[in-house]
């Protein structure tokens, strides 16, 4: 079958077609095979569509649209275009001031030299975020939502065309600090990274159980701290596996690098291609 | 508040549905809402009101059905109803459970003319 529209022309017939450059919806190809439509002696019926309307009357569409389809639909072209460079997208979602960016400094530093990292930065206002990742090296794109509380899939697909990060390498989307609205909004990303600081209440999870259960990595920060905050780890484990039972846990320091390693490792396993 | 996002999606589609149909206005809008969805009601109401003037749905009546969250025990295999994504089975008490409507954002209907 060919694969550019769906005929039943050969598939040796292939066309490449560059990214980003549209195909005509003309069933003449770039390499001149051509598709001819033969009409066996059937008829066209021209009904009108059950949607079509005459003025002045009253018209019930049954539409069951979903609310977010638009979202939802550049999100998943953002995914196909990361699996198809094996690039993994990894949305880190928490609470302002829970360390995204320090971890994400510390990450790149760690990073730097086996791996090539791209980050988008969301936040409302100014880009002091995107400088501090620039100041490591890595590519960053900045979005400003000004008003906005999340990112959405088109400001990701829009930034992710000005980083046109290359194969096998990590795209890292900060997204603006909140743990409520960015929990309804898929980006397109591999992975859903969580992140909570002890400094926080250990109950969030159930707090604010939409964001843990869509999450699949939680990570606890700031565990230098642990000591002199009345913050019990197992019992936001336990928390959050009541709202999500496939989550996973790392517990670290981006401040010290305490497990650091074993955050690197996971970024690593999972950007493996799957079978 | 991104139920702000949301309305101005519902107005998107509405807008776009409405050209499709060739109508000229919006009698009525049927919305799906999960209790589970992530939607906050009053947030909704509050962004409906601010957004809609002066759109396509400015004089639709809104219906929506606000529909409960349920699930599936997958320990036992009881069906029951939850108010947190974190309610526990009744029957068995297993947290491990598959959830089957509540995080429904539709655009279920539109009457137009």
């Amino acid at each position: 079958m060919c694969s550019t529209c769906g005929c039943n022309q050969p598939s040796d017939a292939v066309t490449i077609v560059k990214i980003g450059e549209a195909v005509a919806p003309d069933h003449t190809h770039a390499n001149g095979h051509e598709h001819h439509h033969h009409h066996h002696g059937h008829h066209h019926h021209h009904h009108h569509s059950p949607d079509h309307h005459h003025a002045g009357e009253k018209t019930v569409l049954e539409l069951e649209q979903d609310i977010l389809q638009q979202n939802n639909l550049m999100a998943q072209r953002n995914r196909g275009f990361l699996e198809a460079r094996n690039i993994l997208g990894l949305n880190l979602v928490s609470s302002p001031g829970s360390g995204k960016t320090s971890l994400l400094e510390k990450t790149l530093a760690l990073l730097n030299g086996q791996r090539k990292c791209y980050v988008i930065e969301g936040d409302q206002q100014t880009s002091n975020d995107a400088e501090r990742i620039a100041a490591t090296g890595a590519p960053v794109v900045q979005i400003n939502t000004g008003k906005g509380c999340h990112l959405d899939s088109d400001m990701v697909h829009q930034a992710i065309r000005k980083l046109d990060p290359e194969a096998d390498s990590l795209l890292f989307i900060e997204n603006v600090g909140n743990l409520v609205c960015p929990a309804l909004f898929d980006l397109g990303e591999g992975k859903r990274v969580v992140i909570i600081s002890v400094t926080e209440g250990d109950d969030k999870p159930i707090k604010y159980p939409d964001m843990f259960h869509t999450a699949d990595l939680c990570i606890i920060n700031k565990t230098d701290l642990l000591p002199y905050v009345p913050f019990d780890v197992e019992k936001t484990k336990a928390y959050a596996l009541q709202v999500n039972h496939h989550l996973e846990f790392i517990e670290l320091s981006a401040h010290t690098g305490e497990g650091m390693d074993a955050w690197i490792h996971w970024l690593e396993t999972a950007l493996q291609p799957q079978d | 508040m991104h139920e702000l996002s949301i309305v101005l999606s519902i107005i998107d589609i509405a807008r776009n549905q409405a050209r499709r149909a060739e109508a000229e206005r919006v009698e009525r809008i049927e919305l799906d809402i999960g209790l589970l969805a992530g939607v906050e009601w009053d947030a909704l109401d509050f962004a409906w009101k601010a957004a809609v003037p002066g759109t396509i749905l400015a004089d639709a009546e809104r219906l929506v059905h606000r529909i409960p969250g349920r699930a599936k025990c997958l320990e036992c295999g009881s069906t029951f109803d939850v108010q947190q994504l974190y309610d526990p089975c009744p029957n068995c008490s297993s947290p491990f459970n598959e959830l089957l409507s509540g995080k429904e954002l539709r655009v279920k209907a539109l009457t137009v003319c």
